[in-house]
């Protein structure tokens, strides 16, 4: 499938520049660092990865959009969107492409994590089926992240445009269940605060780290990432030539 | 037989500003199309219309019989397209784009190998096959552009621009390969060198504001004692001073 083949493409892309190893070793350290002086890892005296998952939603909600910024922007800067929206496949497909190639990325920066782990693990007896589901909430806000990042970057030519709208955007999804959200908007508009509650993508990630894999939270994520990759696809298409 | 390439009444305005203004011509297999015109004629956004990148405001354009917007797959597959510049990712090797274009086309194993060393033998890119495009000279830099183009033995080439940035010796071995194709194809190059239109090509187009002005053999064009240098001057300015 072409969609595999951009996939391949993109992903080696990262890693002759910079950028993928800048973005892994700033993820791991800060992800490190947050775990063990702010989340008290060690102090809480209980053997679980909570303190690091609180923290890699909102690494995220900065690294992210960092990764996604140049998606497109890049093509055009380049004007290899010509050459690669010219090639006989449908343009949904160089779409999903991009968006598995990132998304594989932030798999692989997450497994590079594991020695906290074998820490846990080393130090106590964890329940690891809680960790595994951490790790896959951790793998699906990534997927929404990148998403939003990726339509993002296909509506300006201008990095620093896109990195500003992709984390601002992201940034309402991870606040909106926030009790001071929730608290202004149940005063005064009592409907939008059920609404803000349901696309609140920490409130959903939470239950991942509590070990709870519902289906709900999956279509929730799945729709998000799904509903942007298709605002992706038709701004790539109306725009691709401006 | 129906013409390789069918343009029928193809429009593209940006805005109040029309580019490409009710264009229609066909071609058929054997020739080759000189695309002449002063910059911002719109030479370039009818090939991009042509390759299925730019969306025509009205009317159609066909690729061996597959309308660009309605089969656009289906008819880029039957086509080879140099964008303008010959966009190409810098940080891949010569021979890792042109297995990465031969994937999305669709060939595999050894048949891609075969492919990518064609297309490299035809367009003298064998020495460097192994360095980052980015470290290449201008026209070896588009001489692999070429070979992505010719990879697929298209029936229908669209080359914007061809031998811009290569030297002399270069450029004759461009026209060389464009004359030995031309009896198996479709062809329209567009250049401004006015005499690459009386050494390559079977017929010329001269365009300006958008319009065809002038569509004949090199040898009518010239026919009343001038040159093709006067004819296109002629043409092109007398629309300008009108």
């Amino acid at each position: 499938m072409a969609a595999l083949t951009v996939a391949r493409r993109e992903l080696a892309g990262y890693f002759v520049t910079p950028v993928a190893y800048v973005f892994i070793v700033i993820f791991l350290m800060m992800a490190g660092a947050l775990t063990f002086t702010l989340g008290g890892f060690f102090g809480r005296g209980q053997a679980d990865l909570g303190p690091f998952f609180t923290f890699v939603p909102w690494l995220f909600l900065f690294l992210v959009p960092a990764l996604t910024m140049r998606l497109w922007a890049e093509e055009r800067r380049l004007g290899t969107i010509e050459l690669l929206l010219t090639l006989p496949m449908p343009q949904w497909q160089a779409v999903a492409g991009k968006f598995l190639a990132a998304w594989a990325f932030c798999a692989i920066a997450l497994a590079l994590t594991f020695p906290l782990v074998l820490t846990v693990n080393f130090l106590g007896n964890p329940d690891n089926g809680v960790i595994l589901a951490g790790y896959a909430g951790c793998l699906l806000v990534a997927g929404a992240y990148l998403s939003v990042g990726a339509a993002m970057s296909a509506m300006t030519k201008n990095q620093v445009i896109a990195f500003v709208l992709a984390v601002a955007v992201c940034f309402l999804f991870a606040a909106a269940g926030s009790p001071v959200v929730t608290e202004f908007l149940s005063k005064r508009i009592p409907m939008l605060a059920e609404v803000a509650r349901g696309l609140s993508v920490t409130e959903r990630f939470n239950n991942f780290t509590r070990g709870v894999i519902a289906l709900r939270d999956l279509v929730f994520f799945a729709s998000v990432t799904g509903f942007f990759l298709f605002v992706n696809a038709v701004v790539i298409d109306h725009r691709k030539a401006d | 037989m129906a013409a390789l390439i069918e343009i029928d009444c193809l429009t593209k305005r940006f805005g109040a500003f029309t580019a490409v203004d009710d264009v229609s011509f066909t071609v058929d297999r054997g020739e080759v199309v000189g695309f002449l015109g002063p910059n911002g004629a719109g030479k370039s956004t009818t090939m991009k219309m042509l390759a299925g990148f730019v969306t025509p405001t009205a009317g159609t354009a066909r690729i061996c019989g597959q309308d660009v917007v309605d089969r656009p797959v289906a008819a880029k597959r039957s086509l080879g397209y140099l964008p303008e510049g010959a966009p190409t990712y810098p940080e891949m090797t010569v021979a890792g784009f042109l297995d990465f274009v031969a994937r999305i086309r669709g060939y595999r194993g050894s048949e891609a190998a075969g492919r990518v060393a064609h297309a490299m033998g035809l367009t003298q890119t064998e020495g460097v096959r192994l360095q980052p495009i980015e470290t290449l000279s201008k026209g070896f830099k588009r001489r692999v552009g070429l070979a992505q183009a010719l990879l697929h033995d298209p029936p229908v080439l669209v080359l914007d621009e061809p031998t811009d940035g290569l030297d002399p010796n270069q450029k004759h071995e461009v026209r060389a390969l464009i004359r030995r194709m031309a009896p198996e194809k479709a062809i329209v190059i567009s250049t401004h060198i006015l005499e690459e239109v009386g050494a390559v090509c079977t017929r010329a187009i001269i365009i300006a504001r958008g319009k065809v002005l002038a569509d004949s053999t090199p040898a009518a064009l010239e026919a009343p004692g001038r040159t093709l240098e006067q004819v296109f001057r002629d043409l092109t300015t007398a629309r300008e001073a009108a």
